[in-house]
């Protein structure tokens, strides 16, 4: 955990502690103290005033069935966009991995989209699949097959999903890249002189060996899909039609930004914060792991 | 059949071009949207609106880019001109980069090579931040810099994301690494912490720095809920906000070409660093997340 030759100072270390520590005291503790404390008290309309209420706020948000119809949609958005992006960007690095020519020309063509914002990621699939004037929108359209994802719960599920997966492909890539490279290429070729064919030598030997990578994305995918979608579903759907693409950080924004409800708004942080924990709990432990096998 | 299919050597030429196949179609998913867009920016907006945008480049090029740069204001919607965007977005950038690896690094420094009391418990706030996102304290955060006056103003656009575990953690993981002797032979010739951070650690943790820097570019360049909420005025607007904004409800009667023009300019800066900065934004990336 620590060096063992050290400076003797008194004050120094705590001067340079000081920006990180104020930065953090002042934009990240407080805020969730406040979020902690205001998910049990009820304010009145003014927010003059607040009466503790315990795990109300938790209650009405719990039992309310569109907020467990927002915890529905986030769990098809997350697993989709996870395993969409997982199985490509998997299946792309395997090829870039093979022995082919120009695999590097490949892999800058592959990583640039980790670049794009989420929300510029869907402005581009909008302009696409516009059902007015989008390409591929208005050829959905004249095939006779009646595209709009304005209109359509299903058709905006899935560009959401689509856009977000599409991004995160790129990262994704890059891991599986680095985890597949770093297996040895003995292994392989001695399964291969045993007759091992390609698709069995990626089964028997590759998969496994990349499960640690495997393992460390799903998480990571999870988080993202949950957290940083946000800019995806705001500039393409905005949560819509009705409330078909909100997921639960939209309706946190939407609860307490929109509708100006705080202890519901706060109710639903303080779950989601309990998720993140969980989530960064898992990946630690993970990587910890991952140490000891090293 | 034991045949090795998948070396040139004893393979066919069919079974050779998969992987090319597979990386093509992976590449023209990802390059098609953004050929597109780069098309809708060269045509007017009459051409698109209508929905007849072709796939070869028109001539309204110059025109598209120079109003978005510099006017507020296409035929039928209202904008900040892309150049006060733009400025925004790279102050916001730039801030939330330097700042975070400012901060980051000498508080790795501290904890790293000072043992003092309440380390650990310092330590262990500053990891805690990685499980609190912004997303999950939206509206408190939003009080705080309300309350200190800080809404609409660059400071209050970068300080709060200013904080970073992940950079923390990775700057004193390098610093564990860094062989005691070095530092033996600094504390011999007399050189005091600072002296040793400036002249030894800074230059030894150049690599880290570039490649962090690239990631945190990226970051801050790519911030949506935050700027959303930080920001009302348009001369504050960042242009990942400022887009979705002008695209508003979609309809065919928006200046599509403006749009695209604006999305190309706001997609330049990220993607090219990743591109130019290749090597180490790999480097960052995988060192930084595991």
């Amino acid at each position: 955990m620590q060096r063992r030759v050290i400076f003797d100072n008194r004050a120094l270390p705590y001067l340079l502690l000081a920006p990180q520590v104020a930065v953090t005291l002042i934009f990240f503790i407080w805020p969730a103290a406040q979020a902690l404390w205001q998910s049990v008290h009820l304010q009145d309309a003014f927010g003059l005033r607040s009466q503790f209420v315990g795990l109300e706020n938790f209650q009405a948000v719990l039992s309310d069935p569109n907020y467990l119809e927002t915890v529905k949609t986030t769990i098809v958005f997350s697993a989709s966009v996870t395993v969409l992006s997982l199985a490509s960007a998997l299946g792309l690095a395997v090829m870039a991995d093979s022995k082919i020519r120009a695999a590097a020309a490949y892999k800058t063509l592959l990583i640039w989209p980790y670049a794009l914002a989420p929300a510029v990621a869907a402005v581009l699939w909008m302009f696409i699949f516009n059902p007015d004037i989008g390409i591929l929108g208005r050829a959905l359209n004249n095939l006779g097959y009646a595209w709009d994802y304005r209109l359509n719960d299903g058709q905006a599920l899935t560009m959401v999903i689509l856009a977000a997966s599409w991004k995160q492909v790129s990262y994704n890539f890059i891991f599986f890249l680095a985890g597949l490279q770093a297996i040895p290429r003995s292994v392989l070729e001695a399964a291969s002189i045993d007759g091992a064919g390609a698709v069995r030598r990626f089964w028997t030997i590759t998969f496994p060996l990349l499960s640690p990578t495997t393992f460390f994305l799903l998480v990571v995918n999870i988080v993202y899909a949950f957290f940083e979608t946000f800019g995806t579903i705001h500039a393409l759907t905005h949560g819509g039609p009705g409330k078909a693409t909100e997921t639960l950080i939209f309706r946190v924004y939407q609860d307490g930004v929109v509708n100006h409800d705080l202890g519901g708004s706060s109710a639903q942080s303080v779950i989601l914060m309990v998720i993140v924990i969980a989530l960064t709990a898992i990946q630690f432990r993970f990587v910890e792991r991952k140490v000891h096998y090293s | 059949m034991t045949r090795d299919r998948d070396t040139p050597r004893s393979g066919g030429r069919l079974m050779d071009m998969v992987p090319h196949l597979i990386l093509m179609l992976g590449v023209l998913i990802f390059a098609f949207p953004i050929y597109v867009t780069i098309i809708g920016s060269t045509w007017d907006a009459a051409t698109i609106g209508r929905g007849n945008l072709p796939l070869t480049p028109g001539g309204e090029m110059l025109n598209n880019y120079a109003s978005a740069w510099s006017e507020s204001q296409g035929n039928r919607v209202m904008h900040t001109p892309v150049r006060i965007m733009m400025w925004n977005s790279l102050v916001m950038a730039l801030v939330i980069a330097l700042g975070k690896i400012a901060i980051s690094i000498i508080s790795a420094y501290a904890v790293a090579f000072f043992r003092f009391p309440l380390r650990m418990v310092f330590f262990w706030m500053i990891f805690i931040t990685l499980m609190l996102p912004v997303e999950v304290r939206i509206i408190p955060t939003y009080e705080v810099v309300a309350n200190l006056g800080l809404i609409d103003s660059y400071a209050g656009l970068t300080i709060p994301l200013i904080a970073s575990a992940t950079a923390t953690l990775l700057f004193r993981q390098f610093f564990l690494t860094i062989p005691d002797e070095l530092v033996e032979a600094a504390k011999i010739d007399g050189a005091g912490a600072l002296r040793f951070f400036l002249d030894v650690v800074l230059p030894l943790s150049r690599t880290n720095i570039a490649a962090l820097f690239v990631i945190l570019f990226i970051y801050g360049w790519n911030q949506y809920l935050w700027p959303l909420l930080i920001t009302n005025s348009a001369e504050m607007e960042t242009v990942v906000i400022g887009i979705t904004k002008m695209i508003g409800n979609g309809e065919a009667a928006t200046d599509w070409n403006l749009i695209m023009a604006t999305t190309v300019l706001a997609m330049l800066p990220p993607v090219g660093v990743v591109v130019l900065m290749q090597r180490w934004f790999v480097k960052g990336l995988v060192d930084s997340e595991k």
